[in-house]
């Protein structure tokens, strides 16, 4: 029997480290609509914040696009 | 097609009704966290998850090889054998949507096919090794995995959204649940409705109704796309139940840890030359979800339920799949007796889920506890 620990390894390890970036990167975005939307209740501004949320959820969608590649077997 | 015979016909019908077995069951991988949260209504969730199955079976272009990947010995299974494997999985797909419990698809299948062929073939048709690599070890690594790296996801977006506002996170979070459920959904059409095209193709070749080594026909393309795309439709909600509100309270940063923990496993793995369950990656991403928030409280009795389904989805789907290969392999009467059993079988199990029937409109709402167990 030959089971493959290596590869159940880098599951493990790429699994974790995209998770991890995703999840951090779209809490910042979460956190800098939040903190838009706090801005904008007293008063005008917050396209400082507006841009940062939009960059975050630009990298989150570029993971996406990412993973829809993986999936579609035409795309490689 | 003169090589078409009765009971290719039969396996072709029943692998579709297990195609639409797989999808029903399997709604709640993708959607049951998405629904629990109100990142979707629950009909808006599983439109979407089946017509991205439905769109999965049509980009996949691979062709099963095997029908069973080495799990037994290809060269050895007859028609009436794939048949009364496929009669074991639809039934032990049946009897867990009854009692709400999510379980692998595929290992009901392999399990109903070991179970066949060592009846219809002998025990040395029957790869243990491989079984013991392909489903043992992952079974036991998938919700490890999972459920660790969801904790950990779950962990960091709960303490770096710690001091925003709550009602806005929860907003900014549901847009995350849609976008990774979907992937969870495309992947599952171009795996699971593959695996039915397989079965159905390698029979047509077995009969020599095709060519060896044809591609599948596109009817059959499209077949299995409906079938586990109007499974999907028809929606688990018995499932969907029990992992988005039975394991634990899932709020919506969970949810989107959650599921795209899950993806990233998934698609991990798949890549990574190491197959794991879907079916068992989410449910222990969920899990690990529940564990990375403080408060949050982990119903163990519904995981405890949920793991032994796990361990008795092989030897069960394997004990139906002998008794019909039993009955099966005796010629065309032995065939239509093991039809009519299973159909009965399946209308029983039917109609015991409509005496407590749970559908779109109390999808969320939780069972009361401790909730008895028919089986």
């Amino acid at each position: 029997m030959d089971v493959k620990w290596a590869a159940l390894g880098q599951v493990l390890v790429v699994g974790l480290a995209v998770s991890v970036v995703v999840m951090v990167v779209f809490s910042l975005g979460a956190m800098a609509l939040s903190a838009r939307q706090t801005v904008r209740e007293t008063g005008s501004g917050g396209t400082g914040a507006l841009a940062a949320a939009t960059l975050c959820f630009a990298a989150c969608a570029a993971v996406v696009l990412y993973g829809i590649y993986l999936i579609v077997p035409q795309f490689h | 097609m003169e090589h078409v015979t009765f009971l290719v016909v039969v396996v072709i019908i029943t692998a579709l009704a297990f195609d639409f077995t797989n999808g029903f069951h399997d709604t709640a991988n993708a959607m049951a966290t998405s629904i629990a949260t109100g990142a979707l209504r629950p009909k808006v969730a599983v439109a979407i998850s089946a017509v991205l199955n439905l769109v999965g079976a049509f980009l996949s272009v691979e062709v099963a090889k095997t029908i069973s990947g080495g799990i037994v010995d290809d060269h050895l299974v007859t028609p009436a054998m794939v048949f009364a494997g496929l009669i074991g999985a639809i039934l032990w797909n049946l009897l867990t949507w009854l009692l709400g419990l999510p379980s692998s698809s595929s290992h009901a299948l392999f399990g109903g096919l070991i179970g066949a062929v060592w009846v219809g073939a002998g025990v040395q048709g029957v790869h243990f090794g491989t079984v013991l690599q392909k489903i043992v070890i992952p079974a036991v690594a998938s919700p490890l995995i999972a459920g660790f790296v969801a904790m950990t996801a779950t962990y960091l977006a709960y303490t770096i959204t710690a001091r925003a506002r709550h009602d806005s996170v929860t907003r900014t979070f549901r847009f995350g649940q849609i976008a990774s459920a979907s992937l969870v959904s495309l992947a599952h059409g171009t795996n699971d409705a593959q695996k039915t095209m397989g079965v159905i193709t390698l029979t047509l070749i077995s009969t020599g109704a095709l060519a060896s080594g044809s591609a599948p026909p596109l009817w059959v393309i499209a077949a299995a796309g409906l079938a586990i795309a109007l499974g999907t439709y028809l929606g688990g909600w018995r499932i969907i139940r029990t992992m988005g509100k039975g394991l634990t309270e899932i709020e919506s940063p969970q949810g989107f840890a959650a599921e795209a923990s899950a993806t990233t496993v998934i698609l991990a793995s798949s890549h990574l030359g190491f197959a794991l369950s879907t079916t068992q990656v989410v449910s222990g991403a969920i899990l690990g979800t529940g564990l990375g928030r403080r408060l949050a409280r982990v119903r163990w009795n519904v995981a405890g339920r949920m793991a032994l389904a796990w361990l008795l989805t092989l030897p069960a789907a394997a004990a139906v799949g002998a008794v019909a290969a039993a009955v099966a392999t005796t010629g065309t009467l032995g065939v239509t007796v093991a039809a009519v059993v299973a159909i009965a079988a399946a209308a029983g199990l039917y109609a015991a889920a409509r005496r407590d029937p749970v559908h779109a409109g109390n999808v969320n709402e939780v069972p009361a506890e401790p909730q008895p167990v028919a089986a």
